[in-house]
């Protein structure tokens, strides 16, 4: 061990207590929000619960997942699942084949094929001019949330700057084996790098796990994703006019909602987080 | 057959000069591109999906951009059926009827922005710092997991916190869990509907968004803090150097480049301030906390009847006003783009 003098140490302990001090305040209000969702209503009206859950009670969350509330919920929550994986399935695909091919050497218009995807990052048409399009577009309906936001310039260009500082010998080897080139890129390519891909695909993925604005203008009712349903349930606890005639309080269902939506995240995102903290550094995009 | 012509024209290439080389070359050139895209023409077919998606919903649009010329008003006639205007939304914006409202949405833009680079610039790099310092591997990366997080979740779920926990409305006792600790500390006076008044618009919007992304946004810092080699820290404390002098003389110097860049982008970007959490945060509320809160994108979904149901009081002005944002967006993006490349040789695009 190091010798460290009085400063370091002081620093150092500084930097322990701060960075604590964050990771608590930033796990607050998850843990708040479970309590609040299997908190009894009088403890929640007379604001009692600060951090654990006071009177347990499990009906509000039940009534999402089996009660009242779940036919709702579970519509909305399908229609996330949908827009998630097919969604991002179409994305990466699109973004894989595209960010290969400006990886080639010999592209040809390789330069103006890169500059027509990397001008969409300084001008976008704005919003009412995208939005007229979508209406054009006919994106009023499930597929056409899947593609209509397909693809993002930024993610292309990380994933082929990726893809430019693969060795080419292996691939030279694979082409005197007889690879076409579908097979180097699935068997080259794409092995070597999977950070980069994961962490496209989180980014995808939770863009349409999270996305509302859009899927609130452009779809109906029945075709809501969960954020459209979660900020209708809130719309409602803190709408002065509705009395509530659940053996819970109204706050418990938004609480429970929300810990039901992010659920997904919470689980798989510390398995992904490894590859997108190298992955977020290939970044740098160069043109 | 076609090979020996082929043959031929090769030998004879080596009589040319150099002019009548590079005019064959040229004559040549669609040829050539041809023989290289049927030799790997699987990789044009992969192009094809992503130019299509480019043009429908990339550059289609930028022709909508017309509506803030003509008289546009409803979204049921298409765009060549309405008559041209010229120039009528821009005046009208810039010094008409709805200068007011435009100019306080512009101004509201520049101050988040403004105020959120003061205050929320600092703080990721000082996390890193922190991080650094935290040897622990273990500890380190539950922490970083931990204060990654919120970056992960809706903007709809973080707004509905941030509204629930300052302000739970007036149908329950309690005024919600932050409003209290507020009350408490002697912030705020008890029970203040805290999101409906707009003197807390600005500090709601920026002590949430570090919340939100100061973890996140101190990644690319600590990444450039491990790189800094270790034998330098060792030299300056031969030289004497506490603390506070090695942070000063070694990790700020090393840490410059990315410091540099990030800061050109970020001032870059001071014109947008994305619409979903505005509008969340403010949805409902009536006009009053506008008055801090609408921003340049949130007043052109208002007045094209996006966000409400109430129907668009006019979408050739929101468009217009968008167009004249997103005009001035693109320079300051181009010029902070231009910018970190002369300074660090390191750019975006």
């Amino acid at each position: 061990m190091k010798r460290l003098d009085r400063s370091e140490l002081i620093f150092k302990i500084i930097a322990y207590v701060l960075v604590t001090a964050f990771a608590l305040t930033t796990l607050y209000p998850f843990i708040y929000s479970i309590s609040m969702a299997l908190s009894g209503e009088n403890a929640i009206n007379q604001g009692q619960v600060v951090l654990w859950p006071v009177d347990i009670q499990f009906d509000a969350v039940l009534s999402l997942i089996i009660g009242a509330n779940a036919r709702n919920f579970w519509i909305a929550y399908t229609n996330t699942l949908f827009y998630t994986f097919y969604g991002t399935a179409f994305s990466m695909i699109l973004s894989i084949f595209a960010a290969y091919a400006l990886s080639r050497r010999n592209l040809v218009f390789k330069r103006q094929i890169g500059f027509l995807i990397v001008f969409t990052m300084w001008f976008s048409a704005g919003l009412i001019p995208t939005y007229i399009n979508y209406r054009e577009m006919m994106v009023n309906n499930r597929w056409g949330i899947i593609y209509g936001f397909g693809v993002q310039a930024f993610n292309i260009l990380l994933l082929r700057n990726y893809f430019n500082g693969i060795s080419r010998e292996i691939e030279e080897a694979a082409i005197v084996d007889g690879a076409n080139e579908f097979q180097v890129l699935t068997n080259v390519y794409l092995p070597m790098s999977k950070s980069a891909l994961a962490t496209i695909t989180l980014f995808y993925a939770l863009n349409r796990w999270n996305g509302y604005f859009w899927n609130m203008r452009l779809v109906q009712g029945p075709e809501h994703p969960l954020q459209v349903i979660l900020r209708g349930i809130l719309e409602n606890a803190t709408n002065t006019d509705i009395v509530t005639e659940y053996p819970y309080s109204e706050f418990s269902l938004v609480y429970a909602a929300i810990v039901l939506s992010i659920i997904p995240i919470v689980v798989i995102y510390p398995y992904l987080q490894k590859y997108f903290a190298r992955g977020v550094n290939v970044g740098g995009v160069k043109e | 057959m076609a090979k020996t012509t082929e043959m031929e024209r090769n030998m004879s290439l080596g009589d040319l000069s150099h002019e009548d080389l590079l005019d064959e070359l040229e004559r040549t050139r669609w040829r050539r591109y041809w023989k290289q895209i049927k030799k790997s023409w699987p990789i044009y077919v992969m192009l094809i999906p992503v130019l299509l998606f480019f043009y429908f919903f990339r550059y289609r649009p930028i022709g909508g951009i017309l509506v803030a010329f003509k008289n546009y008003d409803n979204y049921s006639i298409t765009i060549g059926e309405s008559n041209f205007y010229g120039l009528y939304a821009f005046k009208y914006l810039i010094i008409g009827p709805q200068a007011n409202q435009f100019w306080q949405a512009f101004r509201n833009t520049f101050t988040l922005s403004a105020y959120g680079l003061f205050f929320g610039f600092p703080i990721p790099i000082i996390l890193a710092l922190f991080f650094s310092e935290i040897r622990n591997e273990t500890y380190r990366s539950v922490t970083q997991i931990i204060t990654y997080l919120p970056r992960f979740i809706s903007t709809v779920v973080i707004t509905s916190l941030i509204a629930l926990m300052l302000y739970q409305g007036n149908n329950i006792q309690s005024p919600g869990v932050l409003n209290e600790m507020l009350a408490n500390l002697g912030v705020i006076e008890a029970g203040t509907p805290m999101m409906a008044k707009p003197e807390y618009f600005r500090s709601v919007y920026i002590i949430s968004d570090i919340w939100e992304g100061a973890g996140y946004g101190s990644i690319v810092y600590f990444a450039a803090i491990m790189a800094i080699s270790p034998t330098n820290y060792e030299a300056a404390k031969i030289d004497g150097a506490n603390k506070l002098a090695q942070i000063r003389y070694v990790t700020l110097p090393g840490m410059a480049p990315t410091l540099t860049i990030m800061l050109i982008l970020r001032i870059g970007s001071i014109l947008s301030i994305g619409y979903e959490k505005v509008l969340l945060l403010t949805g409902g509320l009536g006009q009053n906390v506008l008055k801090n809160a609408e921003v340049i994108s949130t007043y052109v979904l208002r007045l094209g009847g996006l966000w409400t149901s109430a129907g668009a009081t006019g979408i050739n002005l929101a468009a217009a006003a968008d167009m004249f944002n997103s005009f001035i967006a693109m320079f300051l993006v181009l010029g902070a783009n231009f910018i970190s490349r002369r300074v660090s040789d390191t750019s975006l695009f």
